[in-house]
């Protein structure tokens, strides 16, 4: 086995992989590695060709590729070392990591520091009930969009669409261009998962109609799918008897959400977050292992890829403050507490001397219009924005002066 | 005189923007800001998109390049490009920002490589 040793290493080349890597070598960190698993790098930004990407960093509405090229090609004469087509196997908390790739072979990296990186994953099939068999053609939003986007096939010519979320409105307007007939966008809940805009853009402009409180109940077909069953739901999300409509279809698209891919992270024994289900972070995205980091949709499932960015570079700049020995051994921490009219917070935990502008992402409720963003440290008040409209599908961020030993607190208040 | 409602996709307040045609010209109403009135106004006028699509690619490991156009075109010829662009084949290397179509569909707008390969 090849034995390796860094000073910081990158796991996963997406957004949040390649900002965290490329901030690590401007902090002065010698040596740099990011471990890819895909042939080529940029992660799931290489496969969303649509545009609206960029826009707070960038002032500019790049499409997905466009962004991640941005960072690409500051790679080259960086320094930093890529290794693509690696996978990694095994993480401990002694920062070792175990990977393999076909000319490297099996591979032991000691690590200064690790950056965590390795995105998020959508539901899947199994992780939502649908009766009936299970024939081809049901696949994830992001299994269509990549078919379409990079290899170049066709996954169906009828589709229903469970899901509204912004990865599901993408896909009804990709697949509608391609000559796809999108049937519908089904959402149980009873508001849509996306954003507006997306709605208007995605749904409205090509006349595809969205069916609220009702779902995907059945999946009929042998080899491939048929038609499915939907039906509407009442408040509590059970299925109203009558309601029932069958609708022909060889593609069924899942747009049902996304889990932050934790797998390393356990195996690392890192202590989880329930709300985000990734791992509990401090004010450096330091996790429970003192110099294991975690940045972009691993540490929180974000909806702008700006901020994806940004925690790649709160991570990485926590990295070499923790090799400088600038971090305490053992810290010690506050909770960030909030008001119920917010979700969750990340970081979760300020480490007590903290003294230092601080960015917080956070998600609401419930909608809110004409409100404030209220962050207080201990009696002083270091935050009051007033937003126009508040969404839960629109993340929050905000960078704030904190004080040592205070207690933090966010609220959202009226008016 | 006609009178047409939108909803605004500048940003997430999302405005219910209501276009008036009157004898002094269009009134826009119920956006909050300046861009939800350019916005209404194009959209009563002539909606514009952006332009996201693929072309076939060979010699790489993927078999589609992503591409994007340089301004925005009217939305009515949305599927007009798009159709052009079924019909171009490109092989790598290719640039991110090589011109792929220039002038398409005689919109003045270039279709441009939003990605670098090989």
């Amino acid at each position: 086995m090849k034995e390796f040793q860094v000073d910081v290493a990158v796991i996963g080349g997406g957004p949040a992989g390649l900002a965290a890597a490329l901030e690590a070598r401007k902090q002065g960190i010698e040596k740099v590695l990011l471990l890819e698993r895909d042939t080529s790098l940029g992660g799931i930004l290489q496969q969303c060709i649509h545009d609206g990407f960029g826009l707070h960093r960038f002032n500019a509405r790049l499409s997905g590729g466009q962004y991640a090229q941005r960072f690409i090609d500051q790679l080259d004469g960086s320094g930093i070392e890529v290794k693509l087509d690696t996978i990694v196997i095994d993480m401990t908390d002694e920062k070792v990591i175990y990977a393999c790739n076909p000319t490297d072979g099996m591979m032991r990296i000691q690590c200064g520091a690790i950056i965590l990186a390795m995105g998020c994953r959508e539901r899947t099939a199994s992780q939502v009930l649908i009766y009936g068999t299970r024939p081809a053609g049901v696949m994830t939003a992001g299994a269509a969009q990549r078919y379409i986007n990079m290899e170049g096939y066709l996954p169906g010519k009828n589709a229903v669409i469970l899901g509204s979320g912004d990865i599901g409105l993408i896909m009804a307007r990709r697949m509608t261009l391609e000559g796809i007939k999108v049937k519908g966008v089904y959402e149980v809940m009873p508001n849509p998962g996306g954003l507006t805009r997306n709605i208007v853009q995605c749904l409205d402009d090509y006349g595809i109609p969205l069916h609220l409180s009702t779902t995907v109940t059945r999946i009929e077909g042998k080899e491939r799918v048929e038609r499915v069953t939907v039906a509407k739901v009442d408040e509590k999300r059970n299925v109203i008897p009558g309601t029932e409509e069958v609708i022909d279809c060889d593609l069924l698209v899942l747009a049902v959400g996304l889990i932050p891919e934790n797998e390393l992270s356990r195996q690392a024994h890192l202590e989880m977050d329930r709300k985000t289900r990734a791992p509990l972070l401090d004010n450096n995205f330091m996790t429970s292992c003192p110099g294991i980091f975690a940045a972009g949709n691993v540490s929180v499932v974000f909806d702008l890829v700006d901020y994806v960015s940004l925690s790649g570079e709160i991570a990485a700049r926590g990295a070499a403050k923790y090799l400088a020995g600038k971090l305490p051994e053992h810290p010690q921490y506050r909770t960030v507490t909030h008001s119920d009219r917010i979700n969750f917070i990340v970081p979760q935990r300020v480490e007590l001397s903290a003294d230092e502008d601080l960015t917080f992402f956070m998600r609401v409720t419930a909608p809110y219009k004409n409100a404030r963003l209220v962050g207080k440290c201990g009696e002083t008040v270091i935050c009051n924005k007033r937003h126009q409209a508040m969404v839960p599908p629109e993340m929050l961020e905000c960078t704030v002066k904190v004080a040592p030993q205070q207690e933090i607190y966010f609220s959202v208040e009226e008016g | 005189m006609s009178k047409a409602e939108y909803t605004c996709i500048v940003c997430p307040v999302s405005c219910r923007i209501t276009v008036e045609e009157t004898a002094d010209g269009l009134k826009v109403s119920g956006n909050v800001c300046k861009r939800g009135e350019r916005h209404a106004i194009a959209e009563h006028t002539e909606p514009v998109r952006m332009l996201t699509t693929t072309v076939v690619l060979h010699g790489a490991n993927i078999n589609r390049l992503p591409v994007i156009s340089t301004a925005e075109v009217p939305k009515r010829l949305l599927n007009q490009c798009i159709g052009e662009l079924y019909t171009v084949e490109v092989s790598a290397p290719v640039k991110c920002g090589d011109v792929i179509v220039k002038n398409i569909c005689g919109t003045g707008v270039d279709v441009v490589a939003a990605r670098s390969i090989g």
